[in-house]
């Protein structure tokens, strides 16, 4: 079970760090939004996992640890607004900016492989 | 106490000058003259005791924690200094009064002397490194204004640029050295850390102290190769170059070689690093010294020569050569004041500073011209004047050390060669100005100066003839306490005596005074030979070098920073994968230590499910709506995978922000493209992949670390006490509440201010409305269908109603305020959905900004009400009552606290979708209006 968790977390993390390297912010809200989740599994597992559980006193005989939990319960309520927020920020962007790419400017790849210790120099091609 | 007035009348009196700017010339030079004048009497006040051998100190606790404090202290070493730079000082300020012409700002002038005249007496006073290090780099910012103080003028600029580079980067040094003295003996006071000299030799960091700090003296000091700034230095004022170039600025690193002598003098390595450091520079400058046709630039050479001087006898590491090294301090200092002074008349009165042109003005500045040559023969080494006997006390110490062995001769040799050249531009200065025929087309005729601005060459002059002919008498007394400051104990008893009888170093000194008459007699054709060198520029070079490093870490930045955001992501991951991998690698193996919890088909599928909703979401990423399916399915199951790990708060949470989430991407999707463009590279994504996997790779092995290790958790506590302390049986909830409710108002404060930021970010927002998807299909004409209508119309009482339920039980059981308000939410917004802003608005006409404030309020107030009771901040209280009909309740202030949270949440939430959705319509948010 722990293997298992744990190879999901991980994979939700992987996912989400491929889409916040995304150029587009849209692709970069979902991914945020998808490491939050990773993020609040991770958080969640550091109080172990218990089955057939409760932390209601008196109504279990399993008790799983609280504090994790509760500290996850505002952490999502919170990256739900950090989620809103970068994603009114991206709208805002688009509408002043006229694209939606991270930068502000859509990089041309021409001008890119003309000046090329310009902006894009260290990529690799 | 006196030490700190000493020490801050400077800095009070460079207020003085800008004040009195107005007041005619005079006026403002003797107003200014006023704070050092008093220092100087309180320093004089001192003098008995210190010379006595006492030393004073003064030090009020700054951040005792940190070592910090403002000390003074006032030595022998100290006392020698305070003279110098107040007597001096003093004296550049009368005869800058007529140095500075009608149109130099006076009151700048003075205001920058006097901030430089402060620090360089917090550096000689300073009983603490770090504030001595402060007072230094002072020095190197006022000295910059100095040197630039004609700004208009190109070299002014540059060479002041230099000068502060130059000694700015010394300046560093020496902090890192103070650190690292600091780091050895533990404290940063200066008199723990002389009385520690054996220890921090011992240490292996030695070699690294020694040469930070010798970095910061040398740049100071002018020492080879160091020296280029400071002929260029000379484009200040000549008073400027007078004070700092004689008794201040320069003096400084050897202050710090001299206050350090306890502690870093004594090793081979300081012999051979200073003393022949300062025999190169000794030599060199002497040399160049010679070739200069500018009289200042002869005087600055001279003046690099002579701080060689000083450092080697400080190198040499003999107790009579430091007794030397600080007479020489002082001989040094009058004589090159005086001829910078000079210098600076002959200058003013003739219009040039030229050799080649200035001749024979003994006729025209008599007066002038015996003061300067009595000063220049001092320069030179002539007997009955001081600069003969620290010259012959030099000699004499070059004789007696044997550091370099079999060729230990080799020293006094080559000091007398520099005794020769020195003689020999003493000869040019005397010589060439004075006499050697007529004035070559000078702009005006010479002429005697002002009767005052002869004054003080007149009292320096004096004072090289009183210290030359009755030494002992003069400055006996005080040259025993420094040196003995310098040495560290008592000093050995010098006799100084212009008499030694006929020994190696009088023939040293007739040698040099003869050689020096022969070279100067051949100097055409040394002139001549000089010249085949191509003339090199310090300044060019220096630029260069600036220019390349500029350019270099321009380079370097482009490289980092290069605008795109991608790239700096790349490499915050990069280090996070070379940090956390690092540190990964020196963990234990994995290994399960607790009982390994079964695997079974439910939860197998849940991942998945998981797995793929995630991947799904990645891959798809192109098509953003298939993206955010995907996103919804891993957000569905993350919400099961609580429920099955024992924990329903979570589930409800995360179930229902779930909701609202994609119902706010879908909304922010309709005003965005609808496809990603397909940008990316095919190495590039190889590259985002492998490092995605790389990061997901080591998260995943961290959980697993943590699932499998003993957990030791503080949640016993929160159980215990859940029930007695709280007043509920919901242990999550109590924390939220009660426990930890500190967090919680400040995650609620935190969701409002988010909320109210996207607000202000809707506001005026321009967006573009697609008229169809991106197919081409037009959206559907029906806005609000009616089957939604009814459906929700009739599910608004019965979710309210949940969601009071899930407010009021969740103090005992599994709900509470933030799952009661995300209801809530959830309900109002499908009403949004499908009924329309207008619908809506006449019937529940809610600013939700008010919500949001009025939820964050009644929460803080809850916790403000515990101290009316003398508690904490969010103390709670609860009680059980009992009525007829109703039976027990509980009543706790914990209720309260959730319905701000409640109110926030509600608040928040329905501000960001409400606000959003109204985008599209007529009710969109301006400025002015809000509903």
């Amino acid at each position: 079970m722990e293997a298992v968790f744990s190879a999901c977390v991980g994979l939700l993390t992987a996912c989400g760090i491929y889409l916040l390297l995304r150029g587009r912010t849209f692709p970069v809200v979902v991914g945020l939004t998808l490491l939050s989740y990773a993020v609040n599994l991770f958080l969640f597992s550091s109080g172990g996992l218990t089955l057939d559980g409760g932390t209601v006193l008196g109504a279990t005989d399993i008790y799983a640890d609280p504090l994790p939990q509760a500290l996850v319960l505002t952490a999502i309520v919170i990256g739900f607004a950090m989620t809103a927020f970068a994603v009114i920020l991206a709208m805002r962007a688009r509408a002043d900016l006229g694209n939606d790419h991270v930068d502000g400017r859509v990089p041309s790849k021409q001008q890119a492989s003309s000046t090329s210790t310009e902006s894009r120099s260290g990529e690799k091609r | 106490m006196t030490l700190l007035w000493i020490s801050l009348l400077p800095i009070l009196g460079a207020m003085v000058p800008l004040m009195a700017g107005r007041q005619s010339r005079i006026q403002c030079a003797w107003l200014t003259a006023i704070a050092p004048a008093a220092a100087l009497i309180l320093v004089l006040q001192q003098a008995p005791a210190v010379l006595k051998g006492e030393v004073l100190r003064y030090s009020t606790e700054w951040i005792p924690q940190l070592g910090l404090e403002l000390a003074f202290r006032l030595d022998g070493l100290t006392l020698l200094f305070c003279l110098l730079i107040l007597g001096i000082g003093l004296l550049i300020i009368l005869y800058a009064r007529y140095y500075l012409s009608e149109k130099d700002s006076m009151g700048r002038f003075y205001s920058f002397l006097m901030l430089f005249m402060a620090a360089m007496l917090g550096i000689v006073m300073s009983n603490n490194l770090l504030q001595l290090w402060v007072f230094w780099e002072l020095t190197s910012l006022s000295s910059f204004l100095l040197i630039s103080f004609w700004w208009q003028k190109t070299e002014g600029r540059k060479g002041a640029r230099m000068a502060l580079t130059v000694t700015g980067a010394g300046g560093l040094c020496l902090l890192a050295g103070i650190l690292m003295v600091q780091q050895v003996v533990g404290t940063l006071n200066v008199d723990e850390v002389l009385a520690s000299g054996d220890q921090i030799r011992q240490h292996p960091w030695y070699t690294a102290i020694l040469i930070m700090f010798l970095l910061g003296a040398f740049t100071k000091s002018a020492q080879f190769p160091f020296q280029f700034w400071l002929p260029h230095a000379m484009a200040a004022p000549t008073p400027v170059s007078a004070y700092l170039h004689s008794a201040t600025m320069v003096k400084a690193g050897i202050f710090l070689l001299a206050r350090m002598y306890p502690v870093l003098a004594g090793t081979d390595l300081w012999f051979f690093i200073v003393s022949l450091t300062g025999l190169a520079t000794l030599l060199l400058g002497a040399y160049f010294a010679l070739f200069k046709h500018d009289l200042k630039g002869l005087l600055a050479f001279s003046t690099i020569s002579h701080l060689g001087l000083i450092t080697m006898l400080l190198g040499l590491g003999s107790q009579m050569a430091a007794v030397a090294a600080v007479f020489h301090i002082i001989n040094h200092a009058t004589f090159k004041a005086s001829l910078f002074m000079a210098a600076g008349i002959i200058d003013h009165e003739s219009g040039s500073r030229d050799m080649r042109k200035l001749n024979g003005l003994i006729r025209y500045m008599p007066h002038t011209a015996i003061l300067a040559m009595i000063a220049a023969a001092s320069m030179a080494g002539i007997p009955l004047l001081n600069g003969f006997l620290s010259k012959e006390m030099f000699f004499a110490e070059t004789l007696h050390q044997d550091l370099l062995g079999s060729l230990s001769w080799v020293i006094p040799a080559l000091a007398t060669v520099a005794g020769i050249l020195s003689v020999a531009y003493s000869l040019r200065f005397i010589h060439d100005v004075f006499f050697n025929g007529e004035p070559i087309d000078l702009p005006k005729v010479p002429h005697e100066p002002p009767r005052y601005m002869k004054i003080p060459v007149e009292i320096l002059v004096a004072l090289c003839l009183a210290v030359g002919i009755v030494p002992n008498l003069v400055v006996g007394d005080l040259l025993y306490a420094a040196s003995s400051a310098v040495i560290g104990q008592m000093a050995p008893n010098v006799d100084i005596a212009i008499w030694h009888g006929l020994n190696l170093p009088l023939l040293m000194s007739i040698t040099a005074v003869l050689g020096g008459v022969i070279v100067y007699s051949q100097r055409k054709r040394m002139f001549r030979f000089q010249g085949q060198f191509q003339d090199r520029d310090a300044k060019l070079t220096f630029e260069y070098i600036i220019q390349s490093m500029v350019e270099g870490g321009k380079r370097i930045v482009l490289f980092i920073d290069n605008g795109s955001l991608q790239r700096y992501l790349l490499c915050l991951l990069t280090a996070i994968i070379v940090i956390g991998g690092y540190a990964m690698l020196n963990l234990q193996p994995l290994k399960t230590t607790r009982e390994p919890i079964p695997l079974d088909a439910i939860t197998l599928v849940g991942a998945f499910i998981l797995c793929c909703g995630g991947l799904a979401t990645a891959f798809w990423h192109h098509k953003r709506l298939r993206s955010l399916l995907g996103l919804s399915v891993v957000g569905l199951v993350v919400s099961i995978a609580f429920a099955r790990f024992s924990a329903p708060d979570l589930a409800l949470t995360q179930l229902s922000v779930e909701v609202v989430t994609i119902i706010l991407l879908m909304l922010a999707l309709f005003f965005l493209p609808q496809r990603t463009p397909k940008e990316s590279t095919p190495s590039r994504i190889i590259r985002d992949l492998s490092v995605s996997g790389a990061i997901g790779g080591i998260i995943a092995t961290i959980t697993y670390a943590i699932l499998t290790r003993p957990v030791s958790s503080i949640s016993d506590f929160f159980l215990a006490n859940s029930k007695i302390g709280g007043g509920g049986t919901n242990v999550v909830n109590v924390i939220l509440v009660d426990f930890r409710g500190f967090d919680t108002l400040g995650e609620i404060t935190v969701l409002g201010i988010a909320a109210i930021g996207i607000y202000k970010l809707l506001l005026r927002l321009r967006l573009s409305m697609p008229a169809s998807d991106v197919i081409g299909r037009s959206w559907s004409p029906e806005r609000y269908p009616m089957i939604l209508a009814t459906v929700s119309q009739s599910l608004l009482p019965l979710a309210l109603l949940v969601s009071v339920y899930i407010f009021l039980r969740g103090h005992n059981e599994p709900g509470g305020g933030f799952i009661a308000g995300l209801v809530t939410s959830v309900a109002v917004i499908l009403q949004y959905m499908a009924h329309g802003v207008d619908w809506i608005k006449t019937r529940l006409n809610l600013d939700y900004q008010r919500v949001v404030a009025s939820g964050v309020l009644i929460a803080t107030l809850t916790g403000l009400g515990s101290w009316l009771f003398g508690r904490p901040f969010l103390t709670s209280w609860f009680d059980h009552f009992h009525l007829p009909l109703i039976g027990d309740f509980e009543l706790a202030s914990a209720m309260l606290f959730d319905l701000g949270v409640y109110l926030a949440v509600v608040g928040a939430t329905l501000l960001i979708l409400a606000n959003l959705g109204k985008m599209t319509t007529s009710y969109r948010p301006l400025h002015k209006e809000q509903d």
